[in-house]
Order: structure tokens, then C-alpha cells, then sequence
């Protein structure tokens, strides 16, 4: 398991994947802070989407108890899982029930959550990717790197390589259209000749028993509608109460996340409709540690993110090592506070870290989630499992020194004089440029200065002692 | 007025100029400065890097000294944000602590906060005749919101040429220990804003935080980039 700082060292050097993130990033930057000045009740909407979050959390049992009353009452069908073995199985028994060798999916994290993918191919079902990022990334035998723009790191010329290999439809220009036009050929075939379609959910809707997907390229709405047997994985904090409540929310996401006013595709249905769109439908109701995390208070609204990803986008830390460094289908801010709650410290313990706590991200989410608060929270947590799996823990024996020193004056005096004697060996024209230790991670490409004559300390003592 | 100074432990160990320089521009406005030398560190690496038992013992460390301070400024916009948004979370659980909380924390204050929303002031009387530019800290920005404060006291600066820094939203990889945790990723982020200082052809990079500037000045150092940087106070100081 390699930790964020080592898969850092090499992202950092991939040249192209620096420039692709820089660009992209500073284009979308621009694009939602336009599109969310220009609303003057921004504020007050950013104010509405964390209210209905909290209060929902609130009474999530009552919320999703009516979701499952409503789902099945239209004839759709409610699943509940614990964890991803439950969902892994709900998933494939319905695909297997249904015969089906493969399934198309759609817009879900989720299913990456649960390594849904894995466990499908290992039961015999193919499963296939059709938004057209995702589809990317899976034919690459790659992983995600961004939540909405999954193959951020990849460019032009390596997708059209990629689909005059896959596709077996000859040479073909690198031109977007040409490129889409192919990709349009390949899925149709899919979308037209499988029975089952696997999506995610970014809301549903409680008092109607409606999901909604939101979407850019119509490939969701083709799964959503074509096949006869619809499965959708949602995490159960992303039900909402009431139908208004998608009001807020569909103003939200799409100026938080892609820089549009409107997204092209919003499909909402409810349970099944006869001759109209599949015939079965299941909603399968994820915890998988979210309820853990709702019991902690001081990381609970972790639980409010909607996904829009504007947090990696302006994260000056995600901008330089791209997403794969953080090991996870959620990556940047959000990642670095939910992939350690879902996995836990010891697989994940150096994200709540990969942060120099600016703030960037909280400034622009749209449910105001205090991200450097859950942070530094994680960071207690972390460095306290660390504490307790190893004897003599080298930090906790430094900060423990560090707070000895800080709880006397005559100490710290001590320490500062000390340090001007220890500092000779080192020290030159007022700079270090070589210290010890893990400490030689700053001086490897930074100067240190070298203690001063005298603190501020000694400087006052004596201009209020002359001698 | 009688000011007391939380100088920072970073700031009496390793920058005591900027010290000298907050106590001379209050000073010369006519104020009285009291240094209380039970002080030492806020708490904020402790804090920031998952040690909140060990900061606690110093939020209560810096309430005992300041209990009866009229006004206490703080050359650091990092420290000075520790103190207001972190203590009351630190302390929680203890009603009595964030009793005293409540009161002290209106009275703290970072020093260009103090000048211009205190003090109502923006000419301090100073005199710096080089070409200066200005790194905002992600906690000037973000957490204090100091928002265009610190510009107009060194707009206020006789012979000075300011420079605006391009995309001054952006953290210069800092962070505390994460620019040892996270050395790579600090170094890459401190690359773009060294790029963006040198840009400005300035002379000086000042800010509100040494601890931003000790991390660009130490790149700008062993680059020989000729550029230094000087804490605002220092820049106040000059006459």
C-alpha cells in the first residue's frame, strides 16, 4: 500500500500530466467562478444545500424508509447493503438472474467503491463503462483521476490510438467529432444488445420515490432507458426529502462542477412504467461505512458532498499530482477526508495530510463543507492509530519535546540558546542548507535560516534592562 | 492604547526583527507595547498536525497569560486564525475554558488587522523606497479575510513600487510539516509561486506570515534568485 507522498514522487514527474490538470483546472476554475458570481442568492443557495443536508441527516431513517415505501410502491424493488460484499452480490445475483453475460453502466463512484467491476468480470459478466470518460479509462486497463473527468490526464492523441485499437473501425482523425463520432458507433451496438444497465444516483427523491441522474452526454439517459432491467447503487445520504429540495441542488451541481448553468441530461423516474423504459428496476441502498461516519460529529457533513468535484479543481495540491496519487476513486480535498473515513487509517492513513490546509476548498463548495476542520480532525485520529501500532513513535517523541519546551519560558529561552551553539556545524551566512533527518525533505530544495544572534525575547529583556 | 504582543515562538526564535519592527510602528503611533514573556507557542503545529491534547495545554497556556490583556496583536495571520477558529475547538468540553475564550478572542488581533479595522489607520508613516510585492497567505485570505487591508498600508508607503503578485489565491506549498511530509509536492507548488514573484521583477516579497516567507525566501535563496523577503512590519518599520 503506497502512501500519498510516494505515488506523489511519481506523478510529480509526469510532465504531460502536470500540463493536461493545469490547464484543464484552471479552465473549469474560471468557468464556475463565472457562472456562480453571476447569481446574486449564491451565497443563500450554498446556505439551502447544507441546511437540507444537515437536517436530512438528521432523520435519515425516516428519509429512507419513505424512499423504500415509494421506490416499491411504483413497482421498483429496494435492496439494502451493509457493505460492498452485500452490494457486490445484490448486483450480480439480479444481472445473473437475468441471464445477462454483460451489463452497461453508467455514472457510478459507487460502483467503484464497492470494486464492482472486479467481482463481475470474476462472475462471468462483462461489465462496460459508457460515459465516454469512464469508457476510457476501463478500455486502458487505467484508473480515474479526477471524479467528473475521469481521463483528465489523458490526451487527444493517446484516445484516438486507443480507440483505431479497440474499436476496429480503421484510421481515424484526432479530431473531437471523429473521436465521439467512433465512440458513438462502438456504444450504440451495447446500448441496443444488453438487457442489463448498472447507474449510480446523485439524488433520490423520498416523498416520490424518484432518482435522478445528472449527466453531459446522453450515454446515461441511453442506459437508463434502453435496457429491460435497470440496477441503480446509491449511498444512502444522498436521498433527499422532498421533490423542491432538486431545486436547490440542480442549481448547485452543475455550476459547482462542469461550469454550466443547466446540465444537458437530467433524467428522473420513478420505480417502472409499463412499456415505457426498463421493465425492473432495483435501488440498492449502500452504507459501507456511512453510518460510521455519521456518528462522528466532528466529520459528519463529509457526508453532504454532492460530488461536483470544484474542490479538486481548485486545490493547489490535486493541481500538481493529479488524481491517481490518492489511491481512490474520490480524489483531491473530499478525497483526502472520505477515503481515509471509508477505508480506514491504516490503508489510508497519509491522506488527511496531502493538505497544507489553505482553505481553497472550502471557500467554494457548494454545501460549505469545512474540509480543513475534517482534516485536521483525521489527522488526531491518524497519528493517533500510528501512536498505538508502534512503540516509539519518532513524531510523537519530537512533539512531545517540542510541548515540554513550549510549557516554560525558561525552556524555551534554554532552547533558542542552545540551538545557536548546536547550529555552528551547520550554519552558514545565516543559512542551513543541509539539516538532518526527515527535516532534510525542506533543505533538500529550500534554505533554513540559521537562529539569530538574539530572540525577540533576549532583545526585549535587554532594552528594558540596560545594562 | 496598551497593546500587548503575542510575538509567536516562530517569530522570537527565528525572525526577531519582525518583532523589533511591530513594537516600533506601534510605538511610533503613539501607543504602549507590553511584551509578556510567559508566552511561547500558540498550539498550531501541534493542532495542525493531530496533536490537539498537546495543544490544549497551550491554549490554556495563552490564556493564562493574556486573561487580563486589554489587546493583544499578533504579527502572524496563521497564528492569529489558530487562536480564533481552533481554540474554542480545542477546548470544547470545557465550558470554563471557552468561557474565557469568548472573552480574550474578540481582543486578539493580527497586526495589519489591527491597523486598519482597530486603529482605522493606512499611513503608518513609512518610507521604502524599493519595488515590493505582496504574497496574500492562504490564512490572510481565507481565514482572517483580511481582504484588501494589508495592500492599503503599503500603498500608504512613500517611495515604495508596488507590484500586484499574479494569482495571489494561490498557497505557496507551505503548510506546516507538509512541507516536510509532502516535501515533492511543496517543492512544485513553491516552484509556480517563485515563478510568479520573480515575474514581478520585484526587489521585496513581503506578507502578513514568516512562515510563508521563510518557505519562499528559502527557495528563493538557493535558486541566488536576488530577491528577499521582509515581513510587512519590517516594511512599516522604515522610515
Amino acid at each position: 500500500m503506497k502512501t500519498f507522498p510516494e505515488i506523489a514522487h511519481t506523478e510529480l514527474r509526469d510532465t504531460q500530466l502536470r500540463r493536461n490538470i493545469r490547464k484543464a483546472t484552471t479552465t473549469i476554475r474560471a468557468r464556475t467562478a463565472r457562472v456562480t458570481a453571476e447569481l446574486p442568492d449564491w451565497e443563500q443557495l450554498r446556505d439551502a444545500g447544507q441546511a437540507i443536508k444537515q437536517a436530512t441527516l438528521r432523520d435519515l431513517d425516516k428519509h429512507l424508509l419513505q424512499l423504500e415505501e415509494r421506490v416499491t410502491a411504483a413497482g421498483g424493488s429496494v435492496h439494502w447493503a451493509r457493505d460492498a460484499e452485500e452490494a457486490r452480490e445484490i448486483i450480480i445475483g439480479i444481472t445473473r438472474r437475468h441471464g445477462a453475460t454483460r451489463a452497461i453502466k453508467i455514472k457510478s463512484m459507487t460502483t467503484d467503491e464497492i470494486d464492482l467491476n472486479p467481482a463481475m468480470h470474476a462472475a462471468g459478466i462483462e461489465p462496460i463503462e459508457t460515459d465516454l470518460a469512464d469508457m476510457i479509462v476501463q478500455l486502458m486497463d487505467d484508473t480515474p483521476s479526477h471524479i467528473l473527468v475521469p481521463a483528465i490526464h489523458r490526451n487527444r492523441a493517446e484516445i484516438q490510438a486507443l480507440f483505431e485499437d479497440k474499436f476496429g473501425q480503421g484510421k481515424l482523425t484526432d479530431k473531437p467529432t471523429d473521436l465521439t463520432a467512433a465512440a458513438r458507433l462502438y456504444l450504440r451496438e451495447k446500448f441496443l444488445n444488453t438487457p442489463v444497465a448498472i447507474s449510480g444516483a446523485n439524488v433520490a427523491i423520498a416523498e416520490t420515490g424518484s432518482v435522478c441522474v445528472v449527466e453531459s452526454e446522453g450515454n446515461g439517459r441511453m442506459c437508463l432507458t434502453l435496457p429491460r432491467v435497470l440496477i441503480s447503487l446509491m449511498g444512502i445520504e444522498k436521498v433527499l426529502p422532498r421533490f423542491e429540495d432538486l431545486q436547490v441542488f440542480l442549481q448547485l451541481l452543475p455550476r459547482s462542477s462542469t461550469g454550466e448553468r443547466m446540465n444537458p441530461y437530467t433524467s428522473l423516474w420513478s420505480g417502472v412504467r409499463e412499456a415505457d423504459g426498463p421493465q425492473e428496476f432495483h435501488l440498492v441502498l449502500l452504507d459501507n461505512g456511512r453510518t460510521k461516519i455519521m456518528a462522528d460529529e466532528a466529520a459528519r457533513e463529509t457526508l453532504h458532498c454532492i460530488r461536483c468535484s470544484r474542490c479538486l479543481n481548485v486545490c493547489p495540491v490535486y493541481e500538481r499530482t493529479g488524481g491517481h496519487a490518492y489511491d481512490s476513486m474520490y480524489q483531491g480535498p473530499i478525497g483526502a477526508i472520505l477515503t481515509p473515513q471509508l477505508r480506514g487509517y491504516e490503508k489510508a492513513g497519509s491522506l488527511p495530510f496531502a493538505s497544507t490546509l489553505c482553505g481553497a476548498c472550502y471557500e467554494v463548495c457548494p454545501v460549505k463543507i469545512n474540509i480543513p476542520r475534517i482534516l485536521i480532525h483525521l489527522r488526531a485520529g491518524a497519528t493517533d492509530a500510528r501512536r498505538a501500532a508502534h512503540a516509539i513513535d519518532p513524531e510523537t517523541v519530537a512533539m512531545k519535546a517540542a510541548l515540554w519546551m513550549f510549557a516554560s519560558q525558561s525552556r524555551l529561552g534554554a532552547a533558542q540558546a542552545l540551538g545557536r551553539i548546536a547550529q555552528r556545524a551547520i550554519a552558514h551566512d545565516g543559512l542551513i542548507s543541509r539539516l538532518p533527518g526527515p527535516l532534510s525533505g525542506w533543505t533538500d530544495t529550500r534554505d533554513f535560516p540559521a537562529l539569530p544572534a538574539q530572540s525577540f525575547r533576549a532583545w526585549w529583556h535587554n532594552r528594558a534592562h540596560p545594562k | 492604547m496598551r497593546v500587548s504582543l503575542f510575538i509567536t515562538c516562530f517569530n522570537d526564535t527565528l525572525f526577531p526583527q519582525t518583532g523589533q519592527a511591530t513594537v516600533t510602528v506601534l510605538e511610533r503611533l503613539g501607543h504602549e507595547v507590553d511584551f509578556r514573556p510567559e508566552q511561547t507557542c500558540c498550539g498550531q503545529m501541534h493542532s495542525n498536525s493531530g496533536y490537539p491534547r498537546e495543544a490544549l495545554t497551550l491554549v490554556r497556556r495563552f490564556v493564562e497569560t493574556y486573561r487580563d490583556a486589554p489587546m493583544i496583536v499578533v504579527p502572524s495571520t496563521s497564528c492569529t486564525s489558530t487562536i480564533r477558529a481552533q481554540y474554542p475547538r480545542l477546548a470544547a468540553g470545557d465550558s470554563a475554558l471557552l468561557a474565557e475564550l469568548d472573552t480574550i478572542i474578540p481582543r486578539v488581533h493580527e497586526f495589519t488587522e489591527f491597523l486598519t479595522r482597530v486603529l482605522e489607520v493606512e499611513d503608518v508613516g513609512a518610507y521604502y523606497p524599493h519595488r515590493v510585492t505582496y504574497h496574500a497567505s492562504c490564512n490572510a485570505l481565507r481565514a482572517l479575510k483580511l481582504g484588501g487591508a494589508p495592500r492599503a498600508l503599503l500603498g500608504a508607503v512613500r517611495g515604495m513600487e508596488f507590484v500586484d503578485l499574479a494569482d495571489i489565491e494561490q498557497c505557496c506549498g507551505f503548510g506546516g510539516t507538509f512541507a516536510v511530509k509532502n516535501a515533492e509536492v511543496s517543492t512544485a507548488m513553491l516552484t509556480d509561486k517563485m515563478r510568479a514573484v520573480l515575474a514581478t521583477g520585484a526587489e521585496v516579497v513581503t506578507a502578513g506570515d514568516n512562515s510563508c516567507l521563510m518557505h519562499i525566501a528559502g527557495g528563493l535563496s538557493r535558486l541566488q534568485a536576488g530577491v528577499r523577503a521582509m515581513h510587512i512590519a519590517e516594511i512599516l518599520a522604515c522610515v
